[in-house]
Protein backbone atom coordinates (compact mmCIF):
# COMPACT_ATOMS: atom_id res chain seq x y z
CA UNK A 1 0.00 0.00 0.00
CA UNK A 2 2.95 2.30 0.91
CA UNK A 3 4.90 1.03 -2.27
CA UNK A 4 1.58 1.89 -4.35
CA UNK A 5 1.35 5.39 -2.78
CA UNK A 6 5.24 6.22 -3.53
CA UNK A 7 5.11 5.04 -6.75
CA UNK A 8 2.35 7.18 -7.46
CA UNK A 9 4.43 9.87 -5.97
CA UNK A 10 7.45 9.10 -8.17
CA UNK A 11 5.13 9.12 -11.21
CA UNK A 12 3.10 12.60 -10.38
CA UNK A 13 6.84 14.44 -9.57
CA UNK A 14 7.97 12.97 -12.90
CA UNK A 15 5.28 14.14 -15.18
CA UNK A 16 5.20 17.64 -13.05
CA UNK A 17 9.01 18.00 -13.97
CA UNK A 18 8.64 17.12 -17.97
CA UNK A 19 5.27 19.55 -18.15
CA UNK A 20 7.21 21.94 -16.23
CA UNK A 21 10.00 21.74 -18.12
CA UNK A 22 8.17 22.26 -21.35
CA UNK A 23 6.25 24.76 -20.34
CA UNK A 24 9.15 27.09 -19.52
CA UNK A 25 11.08 26.43 -22.05
CA UNK A 26 8.46 26.62 -24.76
CA UNK A 27 7.81 30.15 -23.19
CA UNK A 28 11.42 30.83 -23.79
CA UNK A 29 11.46 29.70 -27.03
CA UNK A 30 8.41 32.16 -27.93
CA UNK A 31 9.63 34.55 -26.58
CA UNK A 32 13.61 34.38 -28.36
CA UNK A 33 12.03 33.01 -31.82
CA UNK A 34 12.25 35.72 -34.35
CA UNK A 35 9.75 34.38 -37.10
CA UNK A 36 6.49 34.75 -35.32
CA UNK A 37 5.50 31.62 -36.87
CA UNK A 38 7.87 29.40 -35.09
CA UNK A 39 6.66 31.59 -31.62
CA UNK A 40 2.74 30.93 -32.12
CA UNK A 41 4.24 26.95 -32.80
CA UNK A 42 5.71 26.77 -29.49
CA UNK A 43 3.20 28.69 -28.16
CA UNK A 44 0.93 25.41 -28.83
CA UNK A 45 3.51 23.27 -26.69
CA UNK A 46 3.17 25.52 -24.05
CA UNK A 47 -0.47 25.78 -23.89
CA UNK A 48 -0.16 21.95 -24.32
CA UNK A 49 1.94 21.07 -20.41
CA UNK A 50 -0.03 23.88 -18.96
CA UNK A 51 -2.86 21.85 -19.40
CA UNK A 52 -1.08 18.84 -18.18
CA UNK A 53 0.02 20.90 -14.72
CA UNK A 54 -3.71 21.63 -14.53
CA UNK A 55 -4.51 18.17 -14.81
CA UNK A 56 -2.27 17.60 -12.04
CA UNK A 57 -4.24 20.45 -10.20
CA UNK A 58 -7.17 18.31 -10.42
CA UNK A 59 -9.15 20.89 -12.63
CA UNK A 60 -10.43 18.67 -15.56
CA UNK A 61 -12.41 20.89 -17.07
CA UNK A 62 -10.37 24.38 -17.06
CA UNK A 63 -7.86 21.92 -18.94
CA UNK A 64 -10.09 20.35 -21.81
CA UNK A 65 -11.04 24.11 -22.03
CA UNK A 66 -7.42 25.55 -22.92
CA UNK A 67 -6.94 23.11 -25.27
CA UNK A 68 -10.24 23.34 -27.11
CA UNK A 69 -10.21 27.54 -26.77
CA UNK A 70 -6.22 28.24 -26.87
CA UNK A 71 -4.83 25.70 -29.01
CA UNK A 72 -7.99 25.10 -30.92
CA UNK A 73 -9.56 28.40 -31.84
CA UNK A 74 -7.10 31.22 -30.69
CA UNK A 75 -4.08 29.75 -32.07
CA UNK A 76 -5.36 28.60 -35.78
CA UNK A 77 -6.78 32.72 -35.44
CA UNK A 78 -3.00 33.52 -34.93
CA UNK A 79 -1.40 31.24 -37.33
CA UNK A 80 -4.15 32.86 -40.04
CA UNK A 81 -3.01 35.94 -39.48
CA UNK A 82 0.51 35.38 -39.55
CA UNK A 83 -0.26 33.40 -42.93
CA UNK A 84 -2.32 36.60 -44.14
CA UNK A 85 0.36 38.96 -42.92
CA UNK A 86 3.08 36.89 -44.53
CA UNK A 87 6.99 36.81 -43.24
CA UNK A 88 8.02 40.14 -42.60
CA UNK A 89 11.30 40.06 -40.27
CA UNK A 90 11.30 42.28 -37.39
CA UNK A 91 13.85 44.90 -38.31
CA UNK A 92 17.86 45.31 -36.97
CA UNK A 93 19.10 46.05 -34.04
CA UNK A 94 20.62 49.59 -34.21
CA UNK A 95 23.44 49.47 -32.47
CA UNK A 96 23.59 48.07 -28.85
CA UNK A 97 20.95 47.04 -26.31
CA UNK A 98 18.63 50.26 -25.88
CA UNK A 99 17.82 51.35 -22.43
CA UNK A 100 14.09 49.61 -23.00
CA UNK A 101 16.05 46.64 -23.39
CA UNK A 102 17.78 46.77 -20.28
CA UNK A 103 15.21 47.98 -18.39
CA UNK A 104 13.19 45.31 -19.05
CA UNK A 105 15.73 42.23 -18.34
CA UNK A 106 16.35 44.25 -15.33
CA UNK A 107 12.58 44.23 -14.70
CA UNK A 108 12.61 40.38 -15.27
CA UNK A 109 15.20 39.39 -13.23
CA UNK A 110 13.68 41.47 -10.34
CA UNK A 111 10.56 39.55 -11.27
CA UNK A 112 12.10 36.41 -10.62
CA UNK A 113 14.25 37.15 -7.03
CA UNK A 114 10.86 38.18 -6.09
CA UNK A 115 8.86 34.72 -6.98
CA UNK A 116 12.02 33.00 -5.54
CA UNK A 117 12.44 35.30 -2.61
CA UNK A 118 8.27 34.80 -1.52
CA UNK A 119 7.88 31.33 -2.28
CA UNK A 120 11.20 30.65 0.13
CA UNK A 121 9.63 32.39 2.77
CA UNK A 122 6.07 31.09 2.31
CA UNK A 123 6.78 27.83 1.24
CA UNK A 124 6.48 26.41 4.85
CA UNK A 125 4.00 28.39 6.28
CA UNK A 126 0.21 28.44 4.89
CA UNK A 127 0.69 26.77 1.26
CA UNK A 128 2.03 23.44 2.39
CA UNK A 129 -1.12 22.52 3.58
CA UNK A 130 -3.36 21.56 1.04
CA UNK A 131 -7.06 20.94 1.84
CA UNK A 132 -8.71 17.33 0.46
CA UNK A 133 -11.10 17.44 -2.35
CA UNK A 134 -12.91 14.71 -3.43
CA UNK A 135 -13.56 13.07 -6.74
CA UNK A 136 -15.86 16.00 -8.11
CA UNK A 137 -13.49 18.65 -7.39
CA UNK A 138 -13.10 20.65 -11.17
CA UNK A 139 -15.19 18.26 -13.11
CA UNK A 140 -17.86 19.79 -15.53
CA UNK A 141 -20.76 19.20 -13.73
CA UNK A 142 -19.67 21.12 -10.65
CA UNK A 143 -17.86 23.91 -12.56
CA UNK A 144 -21.70 24.49 -14.62
CA UNK A 145 -22.95 24.26 -11.21
CA UNK A 146 -20.92 26.86 -9.53
CA UNK A 147 -20.99 29.00 -12.78
CA UNK A 148 -25.09 29.50 -12.67
CA UNK A 149 -25.57 29.32 -9.09
CA UNK A 150 -22.84 31.66 -7.52
CA UNK A 151 -20.99 32.94 -10.43
CA UNK A 152 -24.03 33.39 -12.04
CA UNK A 153 -22.47 37.68 -12.88
CA UNK A 154 -19.19 36.45 -13.59
CA UNK A 155 -20.73 34.14 -16.36
CA UNK A 156 -22.97 36.85 -18.27
CA UNK A 157 -20.39 39.47 -17.71
CA UNK A 158 -17.92 37.33 -19.87
CA UNK A 159 -20.68 36.40 -22.74
CA UNK A 160 -20.54 40.53 -22.76
CA UNK A 161 -17.19 40.96 -22.81
CA UNK A 162 -16.94 38.34 -25.79
CA UNK A 163 -19.75 40.36 -27.62
CA UNK A 164 -18.02 43.68 -27.34
CA UNK A 165 -14.62 41.79 -28.45
CA UNK A 166 -16.65 40.40 -31.52
CA UNK A 167 -18.01 43.99 -32.79
CA UNK A 168 -14.96 45.66 -31.97
CA UNK A 169 -13.24 42.97 -34.83
CA UNK A 170 -15.63 43.61 -37.18
CA UNK A 171 -15.61 47.77 -36.78
CA UNK A 172 -11.88 47.50 -37.22
CA UNK A 173 -11.81 45.20 -40.64
CA UNK A 174 -14.72 47.18 -41.89
CA UNK A 175 -13.45 50.56 -40.94
CA UNK A 176 -9.78 50.17 -42.66
CA UNK A 177 -11.97 48.78 -45.89
CA UNK A 178 -13.94 51.76 -46.15
CA UNK A 179 -10.81 53.47 -46.14
CA UNK A 180 -9.01 51.64 -48.65
CA UNK A 181 -11.83 52.50 -51.33
CA UNK A 182 -11.76 56.01 -50.81
CA UNK A 183 -7.66 56.30 -51.25
CA UNK A 184 -8.26 54.11 -54.23
CA UNK A 185 -11.02 56.64 -55.46
CA UNK A 186 -9.32 59.70 -54.77
CA UNK A 187 -6.11 58.39 -56.89
CA UNK B 1 -13.75 9.44 -2.37
CA UNK B 2 -11.27 11.78 -0.73
CA UNK B 3 -8.12 12.27 -1.49
CA UNK B 4 -5.55 13.18 1.54
CA UNK B 5 -3.89 15.82 0.42
CA UNK B 6 -1.62 16.09 -2.95
CA UNK B 7 0.46 13.65 -4.44
CA UNK B 8 3.91 14.95 -5.89
CA UNK B 9 4.69 18.66 -5.30
CA UNK B 10 3.02 21.19 -3.51
CA UNK B 11 1.16 23.96 -4.25
CA UNK B 12 4.15 26.65 -4.33
CA UNK B 13 6.02 24.41 -6.93
CA UNK B 14 3.39 25.08 -9.63
CA UNK B 15 2.83 28.77 -8.44
CA UNK B 16 6.97 28.97 -8.96
CA UNK B 17 6.23 27.85 -12.47
CA UNK B 18 3.51 30.65 -12.53
CA UNK B 19 5.59 33.50 -11.71
CA UNK B 20 8.05 32.42 -14.01
CA UNK B 21 5.78 32.00 -17.03
CA UNK B 22 4.60 35.33 -15.98
CA UNK B 23 8.21 36.86 -15.93
CA UNK B 24 9.39 35.09 -19.22
CA UNK B 25 5.76 36.71 -20.97
CA UNK B 26 6.58 40.20 -19.31
CA UNK B 27 10.28 40.29 -20.81
CA UNK B 28 8.53 39.54 -24.50
CA UNK B 29 6.49 42.22 -23.97
CA UNK B 30 8.92 44.71 -23.11
CA UNK B 31 11.66 43.40 -25.52
CA UNK B 32 10.32 42.54 -28.88
CA UNK B 33 8.75 44.95 -31.19
CA UNK B 34 6.50 43.06 -33.57
CA UNK B 35 3.45 43.24 -32.45
CA UNK B 36 2.37 39.76 -33.40
CA UNK B 37 4.78 37.84 -30.70
CA UNK B 38 4.19 40.62 -28.37
CA UNK B 39 0.63 38.91 -28.42
CA UNK B 40 1.86 35.94 -27.86
CA UNK B 41 3.89 36.76 -24.83
CA UNK B 42 1.00 38.71 -23.30
CA UNK B 43 -0.93 35.01 -24.07
CA UNK B 44 2.15 33.51 -21.55
CA UNK B 45 1.60 36.24 -19.51
CA UNK B 46 -2.35 35.34 -18.55
CA UNK B 47 -1.45 31.69 -18.78
CA UNK B 48 0.83 31.98 -16.25
CA UNK B 49 -1.75 34.19 -14.27
CA UNK B 50 -4.34 31.22 -14.71
CA UNK B 51 -2.00 28.66 -13.17
CA UNK B 52 -1.77 30.46 -10.10
CA UNK B 53 -5.01 30.98 -9.87
CA UNK B 54 -5.80 27.11 -10.19
CA UNK B 55 -2.83 26.08 -7.96
CA UNK B 56 -4.70 28.38 -5.81
CA UNK B 57 -7.92 27.20 -5.93
CA UNK B 58 -6.67 23.40 -5.13
CA UNK B 59 -5.03 24.62 -2.40
CA UNK B 60 -7.74 26.08 -0.86
CA UNK B 61 -10.01 23.77 -2.03
CA UNK B 62 -12.99 25.76 -3.71
CA UNK B 63 -14.01 26.69 -7.13
CA UNK B 64 -13.49 30.33 -7.53
CA UNK B 65 -10.07 30.12 -8.66
CA UNK B 66 -11.02 27.99 -11.51
CA UNK B 67 -14.08 30.10 -12.58
CA UNK B 68 -12.03 33.23 -12.32
CA UNK B 69 -9.21 31.25 -14.48
CA UNK B 70 -12.63 30.65 -17.43
CA UNK B 71 -13.49 34.10 -17.00
CA UNK B 72 -9.18 35.16 -17.54
CA UNK B 73 -9.64 32.54 -20.86
CA UNK B 74 -12.64 34.63 -22.15
CA UNK B 75 -10.86 38.05 -21.98
CA UNK B 76 -7.36 36.56 -23.28
CA UNK B 77 -9.94 35.42 -26.00
CA UNK B 78 -11.35 38.72 -26.91
CA UNK B 79 -7.86 40.45 -26.31
CA UNK B 80 -6.43 37.95 -29.37
CA UNK B 81 -9.89 39.26 -31.23
CA UNK B 82 -9.11 43.15 -31.29
CA UNK B 83 -5.61 42.94 -31.17
CA UNK B 84 -5.07 40.48 -34.56
CA UNK B 85 -7.98 43.02 -35.78
CA UNK B 86 -5.51 46.16 -35.45
CA UNK B 87 -2.34 43.82 -36.70
CA UNK B 88 -4.57 42.85 -40.15
CA UNK B 89 -5.73 46.73 -40.10
CA UNK B 90 -2.32 47.64 -40.14
CA UNK B 91 -1.27 45.39 -42.60
CA UNK B 92 -3.73 46.39 -44.92
CA UNK B 93 -2.99 50.16 -44.24
CA UNK B 94 0.59 48.95 -45.31
CA UNK B 95 2.40 50.39 -42.00
CA UNK B 96 5.15 49.17 -40.55
CA UNK B 97 4.58 46.35 -38.30
CA UNK B 98 6.73 47.19 -35.21
CA UNK B 99 5.43 48.77 -32.13
CA UNK B 100 8.11 51.04 -31.57
CA UNK B 101 6.96 52.70 -35.38
CA UNK B 102 3.85 53.18 -34.11
CA UNK B 103 3.90 55.92 -31.99
CA UNK B 104 1.20 58.39 -33.73
CA UNK B 105 -1.07 57.67 -30.36
CA UNK B 106 1.15 59.01 -28.03
CA UNK B 107 0.50 62.45 -26.39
Amino acid sequence: MILAASAGNVLVWAVWVSAGFACLASGVAVVSFSNPFFSALALIGNLGSLAVLYLLLSAEFVAAAQVLVYAGAVMVMFLFVIAYVGPRQETPWQGGPSWQTVGAVLAAGAIFVEIVVVLGLKAGGRLSHTHSVNGTFGSPGWIGRLFLTDHLLAFEITSIVLLVAAVGGVILGEHTKRRDVAVEDAA
Amino acid sequence: MLYSGMQGPGVVWYVGIAGFLFGIGALGVLVRRNPLIVLLSLEIMLNGANLALIAFARNAGNGAGQIFALAVMAVAASEVCVGLGLVVALHRRRLPLDVDALSELRG
